[in-house]
């Protein structure tokens, strides 16, 4: 037998060339972003996929609807909060899957890494990635489509608090789901019907109040209908909160109706996050 | 302060439903020590290795790593502890260097990314994606992870699993080095030679339960055991007798035969016959 003993290591954390919580936090956030970006389907299907679609809707539809308001410029609101759900609900409740069945999480959790900073990762991610998407859609569709951007820093704060919101509860969503899936596989089987049927009965591909009334009753029990609305105050003039099903924009239900997503399935996260698969026991 | 014993395991128990993994499993790893846990594929080896990692939960039991429960495991103890899982293959999109570089960074006192992927052998490929290695590139990487943190303790999980013989000598090596720098190792494996090859002791698990635990040369009481002497007559049959004292028996031969014996041997039973015995398949 080796009778070898290592010399007293003094304890690690003494020595603290580790870098502190925040920048361990960005650099989990750098690391996610170049994993995302060098990653080519999830650039395309995410980043892609809203450019896409309001290429061909803006394309086909030229009509306004109610109180001179371009089609298009109703559509586009419901593609910036349609790209935000899809680069964190989607974006994640697909990947934390196959990250979980390769080991990646079972990798981080055994190094000494504080598990908040893996959140902390992908939230900055999706963070970075939603903004460059949601920039990317403002300038084609401002190009191609004379949008109108906001007009007022009133406006422009309503969007910022509402994509900000929206993107938390999504983002919160999308970790919570991603428990459900039993394999690599199945996120994407378990978040992409989801995430379509949500888009067409919230009003993103047709206008919501032409919608069956049962339709609008069961869009407005989830987060996606209330950003298309959030979004509809800060891009579509005032008037045309008249036409809404509630009258108006409703700005303060929009803040609470995705606050209280956003503490639902932070709970649902706490309780049900996993760190290995099923098997793993 | 330091205590001698790296690992301190009594009495551990883990059921999945009716399935006993682990029924009832003590075992000492000292400071220094390269201990390897050999067993069949579901003897159990994984699931205890994972309750000493801090993966699993244990039902019963009292387990000591590194003075810490690790079911407790707070980050200071996990920067002493270093993993190697059996998969492999998790970072497709980044080059070596990026996630060794990392990894480091979780660790106060890591060692330089660049000394790792030089040591593990990965230096003309600290560029390359990862999913561009080989399996034994990749198992490498593993190990770049597993060390980079300077660990005072190593948990090696099958590491060579899918190797040719030439990487799996190197990576001996590469184990050697680590033991000689006075790293605590902790390793399974299925593979005879490799237990042989790197382990002071030898812990056989079998069904759930520790069957024995020697150095490998002592398992199954090996050198005590009768030796196979085997000739050749002259009439060309092998003749073979198992004797206690080999050594007088084959100078008997030698008188007989009047100085050299044809087609002599004397084998005492290899590591693979007493580790067959042992895990219940004797031939």
């Amino acid at each position: 037998m080796t009778t070898t003993t290592k010399p007293a290591t003094p304890v690690a954390t003494t020595r603290g060339r580790r870098p502190g919580a925040a920048a361990l936090a960005l650099r989990q956030g750098r690391l996610e972003t170049t994993q995302f970006l060098r990653s080519r389907e999830s650039v395309v299907f995410t980043m892609g996929f809203p450019i896409i679609m309001i290429l061909i809707f803006a394309s086909i539809f030229h009509g306004t609807i109610g109180g001179g308001v371009k089609f298009t410029q109703y559509f586009i609101t419901g593609m910036i909060a349609t790209g935000l759900m899809t680069v964190s609900f989607q974006n994640l409740g697909i990947w934390i899957p196959v990250e979980r069945d390769r080991g990646v999480l079972k990798r981080y959790w055994g190094t000494p890494m504080p598990k908040w900073v893996w959140f902390a990762g992908k939230v900055i991610m999706v963070v970075v990635i939603g903004i460059a998407e949601t920039a990317l859609l403002l300038a084609a569709a401002v190009a191609l489509f004379d949008l109108d951007l906001p007009s007022t820093a009133e406006k422009w704060f309503t969007f910022g608090w509402v994509a900000v919101l929206g993107v938390t509860a999504c983002t919160l969503c999308g970790i919570a789901i991603s428990s459900l899936a039993r394999s690599a596989r199945s996120g994407s089987a378990v978040v992409t019907p989801i995430a379509l049927v949500l888009q067409f009965i919230s009003g993103v591909f047709f206008v919501f109040t032409d919608l069956p009334t049962w339709m609008q009753q069961v869009a407005a029990l989830f987060p996606l209908k209330w950003m298309c609305q959030g979004l509809r105050a800060v891009f579509l003039p005032e008037s045309f909160g008249a036409q809404e099903p509630g009258g108006s924009f409703e700005l303060g239900r929009v803040a609470l109706v995705l606050a209280l997503w956003c503490v639902i399935s932070l709970v649902v996260c706490l309780t049900t996050f996993r760190w290995t698969t099923k098997r793993d026991g | 302060m330091h205590d001698e014993l790296a690992i301190s395991v009594r009495g551990l128990r883990k059921a999945y439903g009716d399935n006993v993994a682990v029924a009832g499993v003590d075992l000492d790893v000292h400071r220094g020590e390269v201990f390897a846990l050999l067993g069949p594929n579901g003897a159990g080896k994984t699931t205890t290795v994972e309750i000493l990692e801090g993966y699993r939960r244990r039902d019963s039991g009292e387990v000591t790593v590194l003075g810490t429960d690790p079911a407790q495991a707070d980050p200071g103890w996990r920067s002493r502890v270093g993993i190697v899982l059996q998969g492999t293959g998790e970072f497709d999109e980044l080059t070596v260097a990026e996630v060794v570089r990392h990894f480091s960074g979780f660790y106060a006192d890591a060692d330089d990314p660049d000394k790792v992927i030089e040591r593990v052998g990965l230096a003309d490929k600290a560029k390359a994606r990862t999913h561009t290695l080989s399996g034994g590139q990749k198992r490498r990487l593993d190990v770049a992870l597993g060390i980079v943190g300077r660990p005072e303790l190593l948990f090696l999980d099958e590491p060579t699993t899918g190797f040719d013989p030439e990487a799996r000598r190197e990576f001996w090596e590469l184990i050697r080095d680590l033991a000689a720098a006075g790293t605590t190792i902790l390793l399974t494996t299925h593979y005879l030679d490799e237990a042989e090859a790197l382990a002071d002791r030898v812990g056989v698990i079998a069904g759930g339960r520790l069957v024995e635990v020697a150095a490998p040369n002592l398992l199954g009481n090996r050198q005590e055991a009768l030796a196979t002497v085997s000739w050749r007559t002259p009439e060309g049959t092998v003749e073979s007798a198992q004797s206690a004292t080999p050594t007088a028996f084959v100078a008997d031969l030698a008188v007989r035969y009047g100085g050299e014996v044809p087609g002599l041997t004397v084998t005492r039973p290899t590591l693979e016959d007493v580790y067959l015995t042992m895990i219940g398949h004797a031939r």
